[in-house]
């Protein structure tokens, strides 16, 4: 069994935070929407604090002309040269800046989200605190649709 | 992931997840879900592959054209991880007075040293920077030969960033060596643990720590599952 698979195995039994329901942002127009990446791999500049081992619930805000980006995700279970070879494969903003061009989409955000992805079952602080503190952020820099990617 | 998407959507944004867990999405609730069965790690797919990514992202966007969810689609095009060591030539055995995995990796730094030239960035340096690397490798050889690891380490085992930290200057040598084409999800990961010497210490390290009843915790996540 390859360890992608061990992986799924191991996740799909874990127990996760439950939602009795499924919240529903009506988003403009693809063409006219300001779109943003937002991760868990823990992508950080150099220049920014590094994220802490498990359970490190913050957040750092990526430029859209950020590109040398660290992955701060610090499992060993994902591939994790992809990445390395190329960055588009986690954080496609090289893609969106094409999409944007080629008026498929409105605009790339001005600034974008990395969490790591390592969490406490609860992700009690992600869904009160740290994550309504990062939707505000790009609220306030006009997002209207996010792509979320992990690893 | 999911649960950001939860806050996200409470906030008035509109979400996609390129999920790679299923199960995982399926129970979560998820207003918008693209299901992509790529190799974790790589939630575009394939990397250096534009029109790929652009394939993945199209169908992500198409999500948002849905009156109302959960919507959760299956991609349909599936990327599955290869399990062949990359080939990469190792360098000769040079100074037979320190321990091999040390000689193989004082051998890789040009390559290394181009890479983070060329790439203007590195994931080395969580623990120990390139410069440590031959030390941090000479300590698993203590532990791999049977030193307990407080005598190694002191109070504070921090051998999940040591081991990430040997195994990326590996990587980002080894992919600099061999050129072309981004390798299959694994194959460099293949080489590491199966083909070097250093993948070798840390195995062995990481037994040991195992039999000394080092924290679990640290001795699951030093390497990956299965290895």
């Amino acid at each position: 069994m390859s360890s992608d698979q061990v992986m799924r195995d191991m996740m799909a039994n874990l127990p996760v935070p439950e939602f009795e329901s499924t919240p529903w942002a009506s988003p403009p127009p693809l063409s006219e929407a300001t779109v943003a990446i937002v991760t868990s791999a823990g992508l950080h500049r150099a220049d920014q604090e590094r994220f802490e081992g498990r359970g490190d619930t913050s957040y750092r805000m990526l430029d859209r002309g950020d590109r040398e980006l660290i992955l701060g995700h610090w499992s060993s279970n994902f591939d994790r040269a992809a990445y390395v070879s190329d960055h588009n494969v986690v954080y496609p903003i090289d893609r969106l800046e094409e999409l944007a061009v080629d008026g498929t989409i409105g605009a790339v955000a001005p600034r974008h989200v990395a969490f790591a992805g390592n969490q406490p079952d609860t992700v009690s602080e992600v869904r009160l605190d740290t994550g309504p503190a990062a939707a505000a952020e790009l609220r306030a820099d006009g997002v209207d649709v996010a792509i979320l990617t992990p690893v | 992931m999911c649960v950001l998407a939860h806050v996200l959507e409470d906030a008035g944004i509109a979400t996609v997840v390129l999920a790679s867990m299923r199960p995982v999405a399926e129970r979560m609730s998820v207003p918008r879900v693209l299901y992509c069965e790529f190799p974790l790690g790589r939630p575009l797919g394939m990397p250096d592959n534009a029109q790929f990514q652009h394939g993945v992202l199209g169908a992500a966007f198409d999500l948002l054209n849905a009156p109302s969810g959960p919507v959760l689609v299956d991609y349909p095009e599936v990327v599955e991880a290869v399990e062949t060591p990359l080939a990469c030539a190792l360098p000769p055995r040079y100074d037979p007075d320190i321990a091999p995995s040390i000689d193989e990796a004082q051998g890789l730094r040009a390559a290394y040293d181009r890479a983070v030239a060329r790439r203007g960035t590195t994931e080395v340096g969580r623990a120990v920077d390139a410069d440590g690397v031959a030390a941090a490798l000479g300590d698993f050889e203590r532990v791999a030969a049977g030193e307990h690891w407080k005598e190694v380490y002191g109070p504070r085992l921090d051998t999940i960033a040591i081991a990430h930290d040997i195994r990326a200057y590996y990587q980002e040598a080894a992919l600099e060596l061999a050129g072309g084409p981004p390798p299959g999800a694994r194959q460099a990961e293949a080489w590491f643990y199966e083909e070097t010497e250093a993948g070798k210490t840390l195995a062995a390290a990481r037994d040991a720590l195992t039999e000394q009843e080092a924290p679990s915790g640290i001795t699951f996540y030093m390497q990956p599952v299965g290895r």
